[in-house]
């Protein structure tokens, strides 16, 4: 499993990856692409589930069942919005079509 | 693990980094969302294969993967989470947008808390080396004050509280997250509960809403304006929350992806501030409001110039070219649809029409491309700042529609300004400036502004909507 600086060294590495993967972002898709990283770290939902599926007790499991709540609420709702949001970047291609 | 779940979140990872990637370009923004959404999905599914020891809420009974129990626990919290989530965020206005986005955002950073809470809790934290509590207390304790934070920044957006500010704020604030951290440090290490005289349990338990009080004060004197760069820090902390909290649970998806977010996050939030011109501290130590006051007791004693919105329309209708500075106002009115048809008339005149987007127009960075895109105003009429700075100067007319800040020349020449430096549409060098406000007051950071005082200026007040469907009654009337 990862640990010491193995850990280290991929976050160092992963943090650069993630300054790469948007650095030439234009403007108009700044908010949507905050929208969209929103969505990504809903993958702590895959943590949740896990706390969950382990939790010993009724405090533990209250808690972790919590967790899950939140978390499917922040992987559904961004999705949801950040797909709404570019849907309409989809149109908008459509139409510049439709008038060539 | 076994190798299929593994095989699984290696696959979804690569699935939502691309997904990630394709997002930053328009071209492939809208296929971005759906790939990131397979990879949510298949790591969901996947992760229903994870094998845990699991136990049931009856005390004894042990066994390897799900029990039968706990998988419709699981799927029950998803249904409660999930359902209102979709649904709210089918039904929201796109105006509304960066609240749902605040919101949706802090629930992940709860989330990680309540993982880190559990793994505090059950003791399956302290097994290993040192460096699992300490990296669990310290995403619960970004992803708790971010949770609060975010909430607040919901709460405002939403219109439903305002700035309070007390004496000595700074101070309390202070001692909140020292506190925070005390309770924090004691959480890592569990033996320490003897030294402050209360039980193991309650060191954890105080923590928690230490750090979410912190995170609510924190935000609390932040100005509406400073929002998006306020929402935005949130994404990037509760990004390495989650990463965090991956470590704690190792796994591997939520590292990497936590993490990414976190670095994109940042990244994304010093662009904000930067086409804000504003500094993190400044943002952060709410000093924006505190100058306000003193900007606008200036220019009251002046008196604007006044427009019917018939002549506006004749004056558009009878010129070359127009540049439309769209700004909230406007959304909040919902006339961006209705502005489109306004264009297309003056279009039909012979009149050259473009859209002038300031980077920050709107509620957040890029907000205003959103509701012009929604509206189907095409890429070609749409310019950047830097691109079409220059030609308001050979413009007949600048149109400036519920915008104030973003075309407001005291950034250019008034130093005492809190807006000074920040880069702005030069609008007040068309030959004619049309202003279609609401209201003679300051807009939403509460600076006065020198362009509606402007020699060449003319206001038209009302709400956008009621002016934009009257001019376009007036050029079909002509």
């Amino acid at each position: 499993m990862i640990t010491g600086f193995t850990a280290l060294y991929i976050f160092m590495i992963t943090a650069f990856a993630g300054f790469e993967i948007i650095s030439r972002v234009p403007v108009i898709l700044h908010t949507p692409l905050m929208s969209g990283s929103n969505f990504v770290h809903g993958i702590v939902l895959v943590g949740a589930m896990v706390a969950l599926a382990q939790a010993r007790g009724p405090l533990e499991v209250s808690v972790a069942f919590a967790g899950v709540v939140m978390a499917a609420g922040n992987a559904v709702g961004g999705y949801a919005v950040t797909e709404r949001m570019l849907e309409m970047f989809k149109s908008r291609e459509k139409q510049q079509k439709v008038r060539q | 693990m076994n190798f299929v779940v593994e095989a699984s979140y290696f696959i979804a990872t690569l699935l939502l980094i691309l997904g990630l990637k394709r997002m930053s370009s328009p071209r492939t923004a809208r296929s971005g969302i759906v790939w990131a959404g397979g990879g949510m999905v298949l790591a969901t599914l996947a992760t229903f294969f994870y094998p845990v020891q699991a136990y049931s809420l009856h005390p004894g009974s042990v066994g390897e993967g799900f029990s039968g129990q706990r998988l419709l626990l699981i799927l029950l919290a998803i249904a409660v989470g999930g359902i209102p989530a979709w649904w709210s965020g089918r039904k929201v206005a796109i105006t509304d947008m960066p609240q749902m986005v605040a919101i949706y955002n802090g629930l992940g950073g709860g989330a990680a808390a309540a993982i880190a809470a559990v793994e505090l809790y059950s003791g399956h934290a302290y097994t290993d080396s040192l460096a699992v509590p300490v990296i669990a207390v310290a995403g619960a304790f970004i992803g708790t004050v971010a949770f609060g934070g975010s909430a607040v920044a919901f709460l405002k957006l939403q219109g439903w509280m305002r700035s309070p500010r007390f004496l000595g704020r700074q101070i309390v604030n202070s001692i909140l997250l020292a506190v925070a951290l005390l309770l924090g440090v004691c959480s890592i290490f569990p033996a320490s509960s003897s030294i402050l005289k209360i039980p193991e349990f309650w060191v954890v338990t105080l923590f928690f809403p230490a750090c979410l009080v912190a995170g609510i004060l924190i935000t609390l004197p932040i100005g509406g304006a400073d929002m998006p760069v306020i929402i935005s820090t949130y994404n990037a902390c509760i990004g390495l929350a989650v990463g965090f909290e991956g470590f704690v649970m190792r796994n591997p998806a939520m590292i990497i992806l936590g993490t990414v977010v976190g670095a994109a996050g940042t990244l994304l939030t010093v662009l904000m501030a930067r086409a804000m011109n504003r500094s993190f501290s400044q943002v952060w130590l709410s000093e924006f409001g505190d100058v306000e006051a003193a900007a606008v007791g200036d220019g009251v004693a002046r008196t604007m110039q006044v427009m019917e919105v018939s002549d506006a329309a004749a004056t558009m209708a009878y010129s070359e070219q127009v540049i439309i500075v769209p700004g909230y106002g406007l959304a909040v009115a919902q006339a961006q649809h209705k502005l489109w048809d306004f264009v297309q008339l003056l279009q039909k005149k012979g009149v050259k029409v473009r859209f002038a987007i300031h980077p920050v127009a709107g509620r957040m960075p890029g907000h205003m491309s959103v509701l012009m895109a929604e509206a189907g105003v095409p890429y070609d009429l749409i310019f950047d700042l830097e691109e079409i700075n220059a030609d308001f100067a050979t413009t007949d007319v600048a149109l400036v529609i519920g915008a104030n800040d973003v075309v407001n020349p005291a950034a250019r020449n008034d130093k005492s300004s809190p807006i000074y430096g920040m880069p702005i549409l030069n609008a007040d060098q068309a030959k004619q400036v049309l202003v279609i406000k609401r209201g003679a007051g300051a807009g939403f950071s509460g600076v006065q502004n020198e362009l509606f005082f402007g020699p060449n200026t003319h206001m038209v007040f009302g709400d956008a909507q009621e002016v934009i469907n009257k001019m376009i009654q007036s050029l079909r009337e002509m």
